[in-house]
């Protein structure tokens, strides 16, 4: 097996909010390999999107270590181009363009003419071309979206960290999305860190999905081998058992109560 | 098994054409007219001078009250005369020198305030002390300080500003959201960069409320303080205009003054300030 691109190794982490000192994932292992697209599930609680952050570098684990190509991360870097649930990513002060250019440009990754033709490829991939000069507030939700993975797949970062990017989107939309992402994919191979909580979405974008129990967070089990054509029937069933999984810890944790 | 469920059933129902009455109509001229807000306003203003011409003539005491024409001729002969532009200059120069020191003063305390938790706490500490206080009482005190002059001027313009504007900038910056911090920070963006990069833009629409308040608040400050002592080496300003004028009984010219206060302050406001944000943060979308 070749070296893992990332590797995520017995970390542990917490963060205080006023009250508490919150233990979000404990001791969880896991590596991504280059072209992966790898998913992490779990309910909520389970602290995927914090373990998220923390590859991003905004949070250093309390035990364990995160690495890049065997660099540990230390801090945010555009070798890890991060795209968020929300909407308000996009800076409304720049038209859709100039929000790719300005990521390309303030990362000192390219200038002037380079960065601006890197832009409009990246948004003609994303089929956003007609609205290039619109400003975010024009755009509808879905096209934010699109913007912000323009945005992360210009950068051409060594991993393409993305935090429920479709869970405030309608049901029509997300799933035009998905398959949108999973024919990006298709072009360019990009590694992708995927954090969902939604069963059928993980089944649908990834090739790999690690399952997250919740309180703190720890590895459940891990799902290796996805077809990226994965039959319906694979895929229910696949859906069906992942459910049961999660389904029964919530019946254990019921009886404790 | 399936066999016994029914299917379901759909009925599509048929769009017939020109069945639906008005869709789109043009507005009768009337309704148009009166749905232009400039308009309306222009005719409440003729209405008011109407009146206040009308009351004058019945009064007819121009030491007292001077009629709405005179006022205007009054404004006219200043104006022509270049006076009253002069003394306008005068102070909108010593209103622009204190609102720009006192705009430094409040970027580098918001610096100090996002950049460590110290700076943040005396921020709040000295705006919750300063912004109850208006200027203008501080002028007694400045005149012992800095005797009768440009210091004691530019000291009570720039306690005007700072702090409203260095209150808002800050709330401004910690409403930025998270996200847009992250997205900044991913792009290895930090410090000063952040701040001129993802923070101020961000915050605009809060920053330029808060420069809008510190206008008005120096300008009225200004007028109130040139009343008290207008004349620094030679030249007074609008304040001292009026101040003057009323002692040498010429009513009119007293209220040409006035007028040119008003006039200066809507300009600013209506003017420049909305074109800013029209080409800002409207167009941005970041408010209405």
């Amino acid at each position: 097996m070749t070296t893992p691109l990332l590797s995520v190794s017995g970390v542990t982490l917490q963060y205080k909010t006023k009250e508490h000192l919150v233990t979000a994932t404990y001791r969880v292992d896991f590596e991504v390999s280059r072209s992966d697209r790898f998913i992490l599930l779990g309910p909520s609680g389970c602290g995927k999107s914090t373990l998220l952050k923390a590859v991003g570098g905004y949070l250093k684990p309390t035990e364990g270590a995160i690495s890049l190509n065997g660099k540990q991360i230390a801090t945010p870097g555009p070798d890890r181009m991060m795209v968020f649930q929300e909407f308000d990513q996009l800076l409304p002060w720049k038209t859709v363009k100039e929000n790719v250019i300005f990521a390309l440009e303030a990362s000192r990754k390219m200038r002037g003419a380079a960065a601006r033709e890197k832009a409009a490829d990246a948004i003609a991939k994303v089929g956003l071309s007609r609205f290039a000069d619109s400003y975010p507030h024009m755009l509808s939700g879905g096209m934010k979206q699109r913007v912000a993975i323009a945005r992360g797949m210009a950068m051409e970062p060594d991993i393409l960290l993305m935090d429920e990017p479709f869970a405030a989107l309608d049901a029509l939309t997300r799933r035009k999305m998905q398959d949108e992402l999973l024919a990006l994919w298709e072009e360019t191979k990009f590694t992708v860190l995927f954090v969902t909580h939604s069963i059928g979405e993980a089944i649908k974008i990834g090739s790999r999905i690690l399952l997250l129990s919740p309180h703190p967070g720890r590895v459940k089990a891990c799902i290796e081998d996805i077809p990226y054509d994965i039959a319906p029937a694979d895929a229910a069933a696949l859906e069906k058992e992942i459910h049961t999984m999660l389904f029964a810890e919530q019946i254990e944790e019921a009886e404790h109560v | 098994m399936s066999d016994s469920r029914p299917y379901p059933r759909i009925l599509v129902s048929r769009i017939d054409g020109e069945t639906h009455g008005i869709v789109e109509k043009p507005l009768t001229a009337i309704e148009y007219i009166f749905n232009l807000k400039w308009l309306r306003k222009l005719s409440i203003l003729f209405i008011l001078a109407l009146v206040w011409e009308l009351y004058a003539r019945w009064l007819d005491n121009a030491l007292l009250f001077p009629t709405f024409s005179e006022t205007l001729l009054a404004l006219f002969e200043n104006a022509a005369s270049g006076v009253l532009l002069v003394r306008a200059w005068a102070s909108i120069q010593m209103l622009l020198a204190g609102y720009a020191i006192g705009i430094a003063l409040a970027g580098i305390l918001t610096f100090l305030a996002v950049s460590t938790r110290i700076g943040s706490d005396f921020l709040d500490t000295m705006t919750s002390i300063f912004n109850p206080l208006p200027a203008i009482a501080l002028l007694p005190l400045a005149m012992t300080w800095f005797g009768l002059g440009l210091g004691s001027l530019i000291f009570v313009l720039v306690h005007s500003v700072l702090w409203t504007v260095a209150l808002n900038t800050h709330s401004g910056f910690r409403a930025v959201s998270n996200t847009l911090r992250m997205v900044g920070r991913n792009c290895s963006l930090s410090g000063l960069r952040l701040v001129c990069m993802i923070l101020i833009p961000a915050a605009l629409p809060s920053i330029l409320t808060g420069l809008k308040i510190g206008w008005a608040f120096a300008w009225r400050t200004l007028i109130a303080a040139e009343l008290v002592f207008g004349v620094s080496s030679g030249r007074g300003g609008l304040g001292w205009f009026i101040y003057e004028r009323k002692n040498l009984l010429d009513i009119p010219d007293v209220f040409a003054g006035l007028l040119t206060v008003i006039i200066v302050g809507l300009v600013v406001e209506n003017l420049i300030f909305r074109k800013i944000e029209e080409k800002t943060v409207h167009r941005w979308g970041m408010q209405q």
